[in-house]
């Protein structure tokens, strides 16, 4: 077998993420992947910015490759490294924290960097671009004062930031350089269209204003513009275009002009360097949306792989605006000349504008505003340089008027040939589309997403994907299907929760009775499912069904991959005592345990205990006072805190023994997936609560509540539930949270991805706003504790469960004879 | 016929077996696990997952199949054979009950 080769690729945007895709599709096994990414985090969809700008998306909702994605193809991915240098000589390179990794082939994708106006005072506190996600955080940030913002720039990336920042609930003033707004993309008619509508959103516009200066002494406080209107501002965005980041190809000798040149198989001026995305340059031309970079992307991965018949060729793309309820696409070259015929379309009262330009009878160029279904229609004329002779007369109202009567939408997806382009970011096409529904059986847009990538980006097409679904698939198709829980049913989990209380189900044979499971016993998805819905509906009356339970909570130990065993005991909020670790030591010398470790979660976990020991291990634990640290559990684990008043010249709150008090309180109770909190004694929150499922930070006026926080595959800060003022009220409503995320969950679902799906505000009204629901979910977790608080270690010491811990005969070699 | 070529084992009772559950034989070196269905049959594996040696006993039994509790291979208690798109085998072993008495078949006799 042979040695991989080390690919290093310098940046992790959508252009490298692409090519390593493709790469990993084609040639699995080519390459080691080493990525250096400037940005601390994984890659994630940049044109989808502004619905996070705006709150209709969150940072989750755009991640293209989660931590998972590159754990699965062993790619090393540096977070927050910036490459410094890169060595030719030696084939490595240099990140500004000192790792160096040597590469056979080497890609560099550093983007584009926002170009900044140099007028005086733009390095005030206040002056933001727009480019990744560490913007966006600081505009939201701005946007929490309501205040002014002034974004310089009418191009798409500033309307889009205008529109957000708008939504966001700022006072916003747009400053564009020339006369009409988009004026690469869009004509003055269209122009003057979208200005009015962002005027009546409350956007106001200037034209052909220039900016003079930014005003203010420590930070931004308004801008003055070359005709000495002064606007007032606390934030100004800048919006003016961007820039190819190629200094550092520069300083490695590479040619380099506007961008880095390369061949058009995306290589350098060094055959072993290649370079993908905004930081390129390709016959002449630089690129900043993502069709020509996601091309640039195959090509490279291609030509890694071994394929050189890949080449870049120029296309044109079209532009969409992401700001709800503005309809607008263009394609091609639309300015006038001598040669040129237009067909336009007005009807003021609709708000809609179209125009085509034509030349020789062939669609040159299309603006659309206000209508923009037909888009893709046009565009594939334009493509193929249809003659339009024969349908010129009615060709501007769109392919439902060419020939007969007027066709549904759904039959003028039909009538698009198999190669007209459906999703432009990712070029793919309708036959590649429909060919993937029949031959890989897909029945959702997910999937459809998954395997073709159409409508993955910027999502404008989907609805076009979803006609297509309902086209290919006919009745089949149902785009509000929900996921079964797993083979043995037609059922959701949310439909088999509500069924197990509306039809009082209260035992695992008798839901799969009544609900029509298709098998007789279920399988290991459902049953540990439905036990945990019947333990958390039924707390008095339910027979927990130990045969349903995972191994881990049915011995009440961790298994480990030699198929031994590990033990945690509980540290109340993660305090001990001399006492307790002299108990620990002998029992680890006792039992010859192989390995002791510190958790996470403030305790002390025992590794490699035989199974049959457990009950002996247990015993001698029990005896200083140990009970079960449920480490193993679905359930509540760990109250991590700090050390609070009792020590720390910070604290405010006596957050230790609040922590303690919660978990006394809450521990035994099962949860939909486990359920770890933390509470930090100040807002320095060394006990780490705001990635928690659930966190307290201690305040001096009281206790913020936090949730739905993630650290493990996905990292998520906490969201804020609230603030109280009593270490009582922080257990109601803590606990109450807890029953109603118990309540609704989906087994195996983590709080946070509970929370995002029912709604932060609806969480927020039903335990906050609504005392008598809040009071309603609490003494139900009261009551369910009162059969959930027993601790398993020593029910097992006493005899219970006995035959999970013996073998159940031990046979001699003479036996066997 | 196989069963002249075993030598038949007494191990215990199936009452020792929880339904939908499994226990232990140690024979020598090697782990045994015998399963009990929610109907009452007996089937007997060697312990061990095709995967990646998981204790196959430790895990979830539902329709004459056990879930690996390592990494969900599912596993045909009859055969053996790894379910679904995973591939692999685990060692059958002849089991048969006699009234409530598990007996197992262990290689050929001497």
């Amino acid at each position: 077998m042979t040695e991989k080769q080390k690919l290093v690729v310098i940046g992790n945007g959508m252009a490298p993420g692409r090519m390593l895709e493709h790469l990993f599709e084609t040639a699995p096994d080519a390459y080691e992947v080493t990525i250096f990414n400037a940005e601390p985090r994984v890659n994630y969809d940049r044109i989808m910015l502004s619905p996070v700008l705006s709150g209709e998306k969150s940072f989750e909702d755009i991640i293209i490759h989660g931590d998972g994605w590159y754990v699965d193809h062993g790619v090393m991915l540096y977070k927050g490294h910036k490459v410094v240098g890169i060595d030719r000589e030696a084939k490595t390179v240099r990140s500004e924290h000192g790792e160096v990794a040597a590469y056979d082939k080497l890609v560099i994708a550093t983007g584009s960097a926002p170009f900044i106006i140099p007028v005086p005072g733009h390095k005030l506190p206040g002056v933001l671009t727009y480019r990744d996600l560490d913007d966006v955080d600081a505009m939201l940030l701005a946007a929490q004062s309501r205040g002014k913002a002034v974004v310089i720039g009418g191009g798409l990336l500033g309307l889009e930031a205008a529109a957000g920042l708008k939504e966001r609930g700022m006072d916003v003033t747009v400053i564009h350089l020339m006369p009409t707004l988009m004026e690469r993309q869009l004509d003055p008619a269209a122009g003057y269209l979208l200005e009015q509508e962002l005027e009546s959103r409350g956007i106001k516009v200037i034209t052909k204003a220039s900016t003079k200066q930014i005003l203010g002494d420590t930070r931004v406080e308004g801008i003055e513009l070359e005709d000495g209107t002064i606007i007032p501002a606390t934030l100004v965005v800048m919006a003016v275009g961007i820039r190819p980041s190629a200094a550092l190809a520069k300083d490695a000798g590479l040619s380099v002009n506007r961008g880095i040149v390369v061949s058009d198989h995306m290589q350098t001026s060094d055959p072993d360097i290649y370079s993908v995305g905004e930081c390129v340059e390709v016959n002449g031309n630089v690129y900043g949306l993502v069709a020509p970079l996601y091309q640039m992307a195959e090509v490279a991965a291609a030509h890694l792989a071994g394929d050189t018949s890949k080449r870049f060729v120029e296309t044109s793309t079209a532009t969409k605006l992401k700001v709800t309820g503005i309809n607008l696409y263009s394609v091609g070259d639309f300015a006038e000349a001598e040669d040129r015929e237009e067909i336009v379309l007005r009807d003021a009262a609709a708000g809609v504008y179209k125009r085509l330009v034509l030349k020789d009878n062939r669609i040159l160029g299309v603006v659309l505003y206000g209508e923009t279904a037909d888009g893709a229609w046009f565009f594939d004329h334009l493509k193929k340089q249809t003659d339009i002779t024969e349908m010129r007369e009615t060709l501007i109202f769109g392919q439902a008027y060419q020939g007969g009567s007027p066709m549904d939408p759904m039959a003028a997806v039909a009538a698009l040939p198999d190669d007209a382009e459906i999703c432009g970011c990712n070029g793919v096409c309708k036959g590649k589309i429909t060919t993937a529904i029949t031959s890989k059986g897909l029945t959702g847009l997910d999937e459809v997403r998954a395997h073709t990538k159409a409508s993955a980006s910027c999502g404008t097409c989907t609805g076009l994907v979803e006609q297509l679904l309902a086209l290919t698939l006919g009745d089949a198709y149902n785009p509000a299907a929900v996921t079964p829980m797993c083979g043995c049913t037609e059922l959701g989990h949310d439909d088999v929760r509500r069924l197990i209380k509306a039809k009082e189900l209260k035992t695992i044979p008798a839901v799969m009775q009544e609900l029509e499971w298709k098998t007789s016993c279920g399988c290991a998805k459902c049953r540990p499912a439905l036990n945990y819905y019947l333990v958390c509906d039924w707390p008095d009356e339910y027979a927990d069904d130990y045969q349903s339970r995972f191994i881990n909570e049915r011995v009440h130990a961790n298994i480990q991959k030699d198929g031994t065993y590990s033990v945690v005991p509980r540290m109340w909020g993660g305090m001990t005592s001399s006492t307790e670790l002299r108990a620990i030591a002998d029992v680890v010398d006792k039992f010859n345990i192989p390995a002791v470790k510190c958790t996470g979660g403030q305790r002390i976990d025992m590794l490699g205990i035989k199974k049959e020991d457990l009950p002996a291990v247990w015993a001698d634990l029990g005896k200083a006072g140990f009970v079960s640290g449920q480490a193993y559990a679905k359930g509540l684990r760990t109250v991590k805190t700090c050390v609070g008043t009792d020590w720390c010249r910070f604290g405010t709150q006596d957050s230790t023994g609040l922590g303690i008090k919660l978990e006394k309180f809450m521990w035994g109770s099962w949860t939909p997936a486990k359920l770890k909190l933390a509470v930090s004694g100040c807002p320095r929150n060394c006990a780490e609560a705001t990635c928690k499922d659930i966190g307290v930070i201690c305040v001096d006026s009281g206790y913020e509540i936090h949730f739905a926080g993630a650290a493990g595959l996905d990292i998520k800060g906490t969201e804020i539930l609230g603030h109280v003022k009593t270490e009582d009220e922080v257990m109601e409503h803590v606990v109450a949270l807890a029953q109603m995320y118990r309540e609704q969950g989906r087994y195996l679902e983590r709080i946070y991805k509970w929370a995002k799906r029912i709604g932060l505000d609806e969480i927020r009204d039903q335990i906050i706003q609504q005392p008598e629901k809040r009071k309603g979910y609490y003494d139900r977790f009261v009551f369910s504790q009162k059969f959930a608080q027993v601790d398993p270690w020593s029910e097992r010491v006493s005899g219970k469960d006995k035959h999970e811990f013996n073998p159940m005969a031990t046979l001699s070699l003479e036996a066997a004879e | 016929m196989n069963a002249m070529t075993q030598a038949w084992v007494r191990v215990g009772s199936i009452n020792d077996i929880p339904r939908r559950g499994a226990r232990c034989v140690k024979s020598g070196e090697m782990s045994i696990a015998i399963f009990r269905t929610a109907d009452d049959r007996v089937f007997a594996l060697e312990d061990k997952c095709p995967h990646r040696n998981g204790p196959l006993s430790q895990g979830i039994v539902h329709d004459g199949c056990v879930t690996c509790p390592l990494h969900n291979w599912v596993i045909s208690l009859e055969t053996g054979v790894a379910q679904g798109a995973d591939e692999g085998q685990t060692l059958s072993i002849p089991v048969r009950l006699d009234g409530e008495e598990v007996i197992l078949g262990l290689g050929p006799a001497k």
